[in-house]
């Protein structure tokens, strides 16, 4: 469960976060939508007990994490691999912090290869491992940080389009098996509508939130689910909420 | 691992055996007298001559060598993290590091002999004071890339100081580290030298003085011939080294190989 309460943040005279507030429940899936640099990737930096906000609460599950790390499981946008270890050995970094012994942390990591794509990877650096693996071994990694949430800054972000369509049906079932509570932060539109159950638009900063829309498609969502009227007026809705929140 | 092959070593080795033949040649049809300009086959005899001599020469100068590389990239790496982790100390020692390298150990090494005598101080010192800045350099820069997103990566997973430590800083720096300890490899062996010339009671740089003093330029040529080898040896070894100590490196090279 992820609580957020009057958060305010500026950067020397930029105010990046205004008194926003939001709340995703317990196993729920939240996208975030917004245009660049209004504040998503601070709101998430925050959660992630990195950065202490000038003003407002943050809580992960009712306890406030602000300027407390090591409470959620985070993962920015570029992989941030650690090139001088393999596979294994970047899966199991987080638990290996969390002081797990390696051996089991290994152990856990190994069952989870093949479900992550990386099945015989799992003694590459990550030099040998393309795109798509790269950005599946640093979601395996956040998995096995061990907590419930999961703090997902644009995560496909960097991958090419037909990557990133089989990242999505294959994200929804792994979190399937192994249901998380998500706070995904995104600039497509199409990407939360497929991955969420709420989506929130917010503003241009100071980033306050424009809509809140719930997305009621079945699970699975295929990719089909695309060109289907109900999903062109959701994203013509959540189009519309960006461009108010433009002006 | 990168395969020894033959084809790699062929051309270099061919040029060098034409090269010397050339030399042999040269001298006998010149008539050039041995004094000013041996040819290839007597320094081939002087070194079996002088090869029982050789090996406790060999042996001091190749202490003086590893022992120096040793305190030099020691201290190396200490002024490294200093500098990384001070900035005002960046700002005061900087200069001053940068300066101590233009003065010129053949002036320097008179000075070392004098205030550390005969002995093997005043080599390993020498030697030092030629692996530090390569290595300070190097390292710091490495320390200095260690990527930032990185370190609040593990921030988030809740990782203290000595994580980052050793999970982010010490393998961004390790390759960097290396590259340094590489150049300053190359001139261990002859900063040795340096130091022995000045005044020694064993080493090369003693062998190659007595040689000189002797006339005996065949010697000489022995002894800058040892002095190669020695040196390729020790950079051959820093090499190895770092790859067993950084063999993700070697994974990235091939990879981009394998793009082309």
């Amino acid at each position: 469960m992820i609580t957020v309460e009057g958060l305010t943040h500026r950067f020397g005279d930029v105010a990046v976060l205004d008194n926003l507030s939001l709340h995703i429940g317990a196993g729920q899936f939240g996208g975030l939508v917004g245009p660049s640099g209004c504040g998503k990737s601070t709101l998430l930096k925050i959660l992630a007990g990195l950065l202490v906000p000038d003003g407002g609460e943050a809580r992960i599950d009712g306890s406030s994490v602000v300027g407390r790390p090591g409470r959620t499981a985070y993962m920015p946008q570029r992989d941030l691999l650690l090139a001088w270890r393999r596979t294994l050995g970047n899966a199991t970094v987080g638990a290996e912090i969390a002081g797990v012994p390696r051996q089991e942390a290994q152990a856990r990591a190994r069952r989870l290869l093949g479900r992550f794509g990386l099945d015989g990877f799992e003694h590459a650096w990550p030099a040998e491992l393309s795109g798509g693996m790269r950005q599946r071994l640093a979601l395996l990694r956040t998995f096995l940080c061990g907590h419930d949430v999961l703090l997902l800054d644009e995560p496909f972000g960097a991958l090419d389009a037909i990557t990133r369509r089989d990242m999505h049906a294959w994200l929804q079932q792994v979190l399937a098996d192994d249901p998380r509570t998500v706070l995904l932060v995104t600039h497509d539109v199409e990407e939360a509508l497929l991955l969420a159950d709420t989506v929130i638009v917010l503003s241009e900063r100071p980033a306050r939130i424009v809509k809140e829309l719930p997305v009621e498609f079945e699970w699975p969502r295929r990719t089909g689910l695309v060109t289907s009227s109900g999903f062109i007026q959701a994203k013509a809705t959540l189009l519309e909420a960006l461009e108010t929140g433009r002006s | 691992m990168r395969r020894f092959r033959v084809g790699r070593w062929l051309p270099p080795a061919a040029l060098i055996a034409v090269l010397l033949c050339c030399w042999e040649v040269a001298v006998r049809v010149f008539a050039v007298p041995a004094y000013i300009l041996p040819p290839p086959s007597s320094i081939v005899r002087a070194f079996g001559e002088v090869r029982p001599l050789l090996g406790e020469h060999i042996a001091t100068t190749g202490t003086e060598a590893l022992v120096g590389i040793a305190i030099g990239a020691l201290a190396g790496v200490t002024l490294a993290v200093a500098v990384w982790a001070v900035p005002w100390f960046r700002r005061l020692t900087y200069p001053l590091l940068v300066a101590s390298q233009t003065i010129p150990m053949v002036v320097l090494a008179p000075l070392l002999v004098l205030w550390f005598g005969f002995g093997l101080t005043p080599k390993i010192v020498v030697v030092a004071l030629i692996a530090l800045f390569p290595v300070a350099i190097s390292t710091a820069q490495g320390l200095a890339g260690a990527d930032d997103e990185q370190i609040d990566l593990l921030r988030s997973m809740g990782a203290q100081r000595r994580d980052i430590l050793r999970l982010v800083l010490i393998p961004s720096a390790t390759p960097a580290f290396f590259s340094g300890l590489r150049i300053a490899s190359a001139y261990a062996i002859a900063g040795a030298v340096i130091g022995e010339w000045v005044g020694a009671s064993s080493g090369l740089g003693l062998f190659l003085t007595r040689s000189q003093a002797s006339f005996r330029v065949d010697r000489v040529f022995v002894g800058v011939a040892v002095i190669v080898v020695l040196s390729v040896a020790l950079f051959g070894a820093v090499d190895l080294l770092a790859r067993l100590a950084a063999p993700w490196q070697h994974a990235q090279r091939t990879r981009r190989k394998e793009r082309t």
